[in-house]
């Protein structure tokens, strides 16, 4: 496991973008040969998207052969993806994978959504960010660690929270979402989880400095071969002094894999 | 990549590099177009999974609504309330009004004999708009129902009450079935019948040329009217123990949630910038502009016989020959566009509006025109950041280009 640190959300943001740049130019996807993505929605990843949509303005990067899978599906995911992602870029709408929260069978939705990640040939590099209880994607506290993607009930702080969409009332605010699981994102090659904000910091804390547990989905990702925790420096607040300290030791490493493989 | 055509859709336009204005704001966002119609994209990238056939540079030109008169009396010489220059005139007005960003109209009918209506009516089709001219949303007759004493340019011999109610209109009028909206002044007998009629057939009815008081006015709304026929001009003016029919715009006599629409002719002339602030300050939702624009629209300056009228027209004003009575309007609806934005500092979004969505409100139709909606009609205008029309388009094609 690595753990970046960045001074500010915008640095976590630029960090993520130059990262996310380097694996799809080091890939050098062609027609034959897509490179395959898995994407979050929510407030932290929003400054990475902007930076991705810079690269491609300023024309260093495309998405033309890059396929983008969606970690969950609730209320205005599709929006968000459009307008803070998709309608910028050139990417093809045949290759951006949304799960469908109006499908008809969501239990085939969710297990088509499988299938369309193995027929791409799996998840290169994984984005995920996490909630205050450290869950990842809608899989909440408790969540089997080897979740599959799947129709998820959900916490009664999440439904309160989505009120608003709906003109707060609660008997709209669907209850149920679509999530991949936990063992969805393990599948990836790679995963990158973003987490800023002192609020964030004890969930941090958890995800990396106590054992894995599936009251904080995220640790689980200790067992993962190659996951980078980046976060921003409000976020390492409950972090001991030590963990800290060593991982900045190691910037200069980590900083080492954005620039371009000689 | 997959174009819309090559799935079996339509053609796919996707306007990009614009500004638009939806949901009062103008923002930058791209417009999508198909088929006539205005598309959500999220459903085009999402759903059908396709991409535009044709994408089109706007020059960073706001795209706004296509606008909508609903007052507007003839043009170039022909005048829509003389028999005999009906189809020529409306032929020349819709078209010429496409420069002027118009993409839909209510050719105005003034005060007209029995059998001339019956002669009138027939002769002007509700139709979609195209390259031969805007389209026509339906006749809006102008009296004969009105006050004599308000008749402003009205011939006073053909002024009429409705003392046997809607069986009057009818006898006067014959087939309701071109017309949309209708003035008539709510002092008469019978007005509430008579309203209540024209709301079930779906015949919008305003106030004016009258000489009603508040109290009038507000029973004729609670009948079912919504418009009031240019604001300020042929009504009593406001007095603060009786603001008659400019009261309206702050009455608290009215049917909840029911929202008074009313006509501003904004060239300068006949509403006072003064008494255009005042109206915006206290009622912006309600403003429809409208030109009120008469057969000399388009003309030169000179003294010109119309039927049994002499009008004399000089520089944008037009009177009765040898009288102070302003005989209408020369104005263009993008004219009074920029100058109700200039005068009030309402901003574009607001002036735009007042012109588009709020006459389609009041209309009943904003659910096709008047906005920028997904599945809204796809009649629009491009303009720079004078307001100045660049491009008219309806259903999706340009019809004037400048």
């Amino acid at each position: 496991m690595r753990l970046v640190i960045q001074d500010t959300y915008d640095d976590v943001s630029l960090w993520a973008a130059k990262y996310v740049k380097r694996r799809i130019l080091d890939f050098n996807p062609s027609q034959d040969k897509f490179f395959t993505l898995g994407l979050p929605t929510g407030n932290t990843p929003i400054g990475m998207y902007r930076k991705l949509v810079e690269f491609f303005k300023d024309g260093s990067l495309s998405f033309k052969y890059v396929k983008t899978f969606n970690m969950d599906e609730y209320v205005d995911r599709i929006s968000f993806m459009w307008n803070n992602f998709f309608k910028h870029i050139d990417i093809d709408p045949q290759n951006a994978h949304i799960l469908d929260g109006n499908a008809k069978d969501l239990i085939a939705e969710c297990n088509a959504f499988e299938e369309k990640i193995t027929a791409a040939g799996g998840i290169r590099l994984f984005i995920g960010g996490i909630g205050p209880d450290g869950h990842i994607a809608f899989n909440e506290p408790g969540s089997s660690l080897v979740s599959r993607t799947r129709v998820k009930s959900l916490a009664q702080e999440t439904i309160l929270a989505n009120a608003r969409f709906f003109d707060n009332d609660l008997s709209q605010v669907p209850t149920q979402a679509l999530t991949v699981g936990v063992g969805t994102v393990m599948d990836a090659d790679e995963v990158m989880i973003l987490i800023t904000g002192a609020h964030k910091a004890f969930a941090l804390h958890k995800a990396i400095e106590e054992g894995v547990s599936h009251m904080w989905t995220v640790s689980a990702f200790q067992q993962h071969p190659r996951t980078i925790f980046l976060c921003d420096e409000p976020a390492t607040n409950e972090l001991r002094v030590r963990t800290v300290k060593y991982f900045k030791g190691l910037m200069e490493l980590h900083n080492k894999m954005l620039e371009e493989a000689t | 990549m997959a174009p819309s055509s090559s799935k079996g859709y339509g053609y796919l336009y996707q306007y990009t590099n614009c500004r638009i204005l939806r949901d009062g704001k103008i923002f930058r966002e791209d417009l999508w177009v198909r088929d006539g119609r205005i598309m959500n994209p999220e459903v085009l990238f999402f759903v059908e999974r396709v991409n535009a056939d044709q994408r089109i540079d706007c020059g960073n030109l706001i795209i706004a609504p296509g606008l909508i008169d609903v007052q507007i009396n003839g043009g170039y010489g022909y005048d829509f309330s003389t028999e005999s220059q009906v189809e020529e005139g409306i032929k020349k007005v819709s078209q010429a009004v496409l420069s002027r960003g118009v993409t839909s109209f209510c050719p105005t009918v003034i005060t007209s004999a029995p059998h001339a209506y019956k002669q009138i009516l027939p002769k002007i089709k509700k139709r979609n708009g195209s390259k031969e001219g805007a389209g026509i949303l339906g006749v809006h007759v102008e009296g004969p129902f009105i006050e004599r004493e308000r008749r402003g340019a009205h011939p006073s011999q053909l002024i009429r009450d409705y003392d046997k109610g809607f069986k009057d209109v009818l006898e006067v009028y014959g087939d309701l079935s071109n017309v949309a909206m209708v003035t008539l002044a709510p002092e008469k007998q019978k007005t509430p019948e008579v309203i209540q009629e024209f709301c079930k057939r779906g015949i919008v009815v305003s106030v004016g040329h009258s000489n009603a008081n508040l109290i009038q006015g507000e029973e004729a709304v609670r009948s079912g009217a919504r418009f009031i026929t240019h604001l300020f001009n042929a009504m009593l003016p406001f007095h603060h123990r009786d603001p008659h029919l400019v009261g309206l715009l702050t009455s608290d006599q009215l049917p909840q949630n029911r929202k008074v629409f009313y006509g501003l002719i904004s060239d300068g002339i006949h509403t006072h910038p003064a008494a255009l602030r005042i109206a915006h300050r206290v009622h912006p939702e309600g403003i429809v502009l409208v030109t009120d624009a008469i057969q000399a629209t388009f003309l030169p300056d000179g003294t010109y016989p119309f039927g049994e009228q002499t009008i004399v027209v000089k520089g944008k004003h037009s009177y009765l020959k040898d009288t102070n009575t302003l005989a209408g309007s020369l104005a263009s609806l993008d004219d009074c566009v920029r100058l109700f934005a200039k005068e009030t500092g309402c901003g574009p979004e607001l002036a735009l509006q007042a012109a588009s969505l709020h006459p389609a409100q009041m209309l009943g139709i904003a659910d096709k025109k008047g906005t920028l909606d997904f599945h809204s009609d796809a009649d629009f205008i491009m303009l720079d950041d004078e307001l100045n029309v660049k491009a008219t388009f309806i259903a999706g094609e340009c019809v004037y280009r400048a």
